[in-house]
């Protein structure tokens, strides 16, 4: 079996998760608490990777990160290479693939927390920082680990935003999900079998997981 | 000179209009009927609600002046907060909760030997009972150290014997601080007991004969007296 387009979707799919884990926890936060009026904008254009086909998402990507997008002009001013076709280009298309799958559940785990542990955690001194890290977090971990699971599973089994940014480069940009796409259109079924009999167990297991964390 | 507070603010069924104060040492008991804005009143104190008018002074300290646009944040207020449940720490073990924004630990460690917690010290707050929880939220907000004791309905969830333990231990452990303590309450018999001053608010107005037409059909001498006393003290304030 054929196993670094497995190894390049699990190291995808774990970057992404720990970065997207960091930004939403806050954003999550930021949407569950906040009474601003712009709120049920950023909440509707966070969960718009929902409602769009992956296609349509890699096609605005592939411009935002290209040499002409202003995200691939950053970059490559900053790190003088280009995002498009690189493991670095997937990992962020996949982080604004994925967000929704992060927000979620993590914002419905902030919305259990009884309001009044905030308002203890102020009078006994705490900022909003510090009570965000100190009460809320702890008191999130399995909506948090549930998001994390989520995330992974989903970036693991992302193909067409991935197959828009990234391409097929082998070693670089050829997650599992392009090698059975691949494998099948060049009729080597045993391949893609392989492939994809390893993500059956794998995505399984995990969604146990959620079920039990995010019943807790 | 202790806490002076003047408190307007509109509600949804009425508004709330109040003037009291409390000296340094003593406990002020807010009395009325369920919804008579007693804990809207208290978390203005904390800093938790913002009255549309008013002022709130403790000390030489000004918390609250809507005039000169002053409204401490409750972090800065320095208060410990007693709430009615359910506002311990999960996570945290009931040390842990205890010690959580105390600055001396020796403090914690006696505050819990008084309240009869320290075997309990490692459990979590849903490994033990009600009282116990209040217990700890009594230690938490006494062991900050805090220049200002507010309570809210802090034993009205549990049963009669322990609410009556309960009272006597905090009754006990106030009378040795200096602090005022502000104590919410629609438990006639525990405000006349907890409080030096009974203040009854009825519909977010002091209504200083409430006390009298509830307690009057009282048949016990002892209690209408207790009740006369207060709405008395009440009435000097």
């Amino acid at each position: 079996m054929e196993l670094l387009p497995l190894y390049l979707s699990a190291k995808l799919a774990i970057i992404a998760t720990l970065i997207l884990i960091v930004i939403a926890a806050p954003l999550a936060y930021w949407l569950t608490s906040s009474s601003r009026p712009g709120k049920s904008f950023v909440e509707a254009l966070v969960n718009l990777p929902i409602a769009l086909p992956p296609t349509v998402i890699g096609f605005y990507l592939l411009f935002l990160l290209g040499p002409k997008g202003s995200v691939g002009q950053i970059w490559e001013s900053l790190f003088g290479g280009p995002l498009l076709f690189t493991f670095t280009g997937i990992v962020i298309a996949s982080i604004f693939y994925s967000l929704p799958f992060a927000i979620q559940p993590i914002k419905a785990s902030f919305e259990k927390i009884d309001n009044r542990l905030k308002e203890n955690a102020y009078v006994l001194g705490l900022s909003p920082v510090a009570t965000f890290f100190r009460v809320i977090i702890p008191n999130s971990i399995n909506g948090i680990a549930a998001a994390a699971i989520l995330v992974f599973l989903h970036t693991m089994g992302a193909f067409g935003v991935v197959l828009m940014v990234g391409g097929s480069v082998a070693g670089e940009t050829r997650v599992a999900s392009i090698a059975i796409y691949e494998a099948v259109e060049s009729m080597q079924y045993q391949k893609a079998w392989e492939l994809s009999l390893a993500f059956l167990p794998i995505s399984y297991c995990f969604l146990l997981l959620v079920n039990k964390l995010t019943r807790k | 000179m202790g806490l002076t507070a003047v408190l307007k603010k509109k509600t949804r069924f009425f508004s709330i209009d109040v003037e009291f104060s409390c000296p340094e040492g003593e406990t002020l008991a807010l009395i009325g009927p369920s919804g008579s804005g007693k804990t809207t009143i208290i978390r203005m104190l904390a800093g938790l609600e913002k009255p549309d008018e008013g002022c709130i002074r403790y000390r030489d300290e000004i918390l609250f002046d809507s005039v000169r646009g002053i409204n401490l944040s409750p972090q800065k207020r320095k208060l410990g907060y007693v709430f009615q449940d359910y506002s311990l720490f999960p996570h945290l073990t009931l040390y842990g909760n205890a010690a959580f924004a105390a600055q001396d630990r020796k403090e914690v460690d006696s505050l819990m030997g008084f309240f009869g917690l320290t075997a309990l010290r490692n459990r979590k707050p849903n490994e033990v009972s009600g009282g116990e929880r209040q217990r700890c939220a009594v230690c938490q907000a006494l062991a900050r150290n805090p220049q200002l004791l507010l309570l809210d309905e802090p034993f009205s969830a549990l049963d009669v014997v322990t609410r009556r333990i309960l009272r006597n231990e905090l009754k006990k452990i106030t009378e040795k601080r200096t602090f005022p303590v502000v104590y919410v309450t629609h438990d006639i018999t525990e405000a006349l007991f907890i409080g030096n001053t009974v203040l009854p608010i009825v519909a977010g107005l002091v209504d200083r004969e409430w006390m009298e037409r509830i307690v009057a059909p009282a048949t016990e001498p002892g209690i209408r007296a207790r009740a006369a006393r207060a709405t008395k003290l009440a009435l000097a304030y």
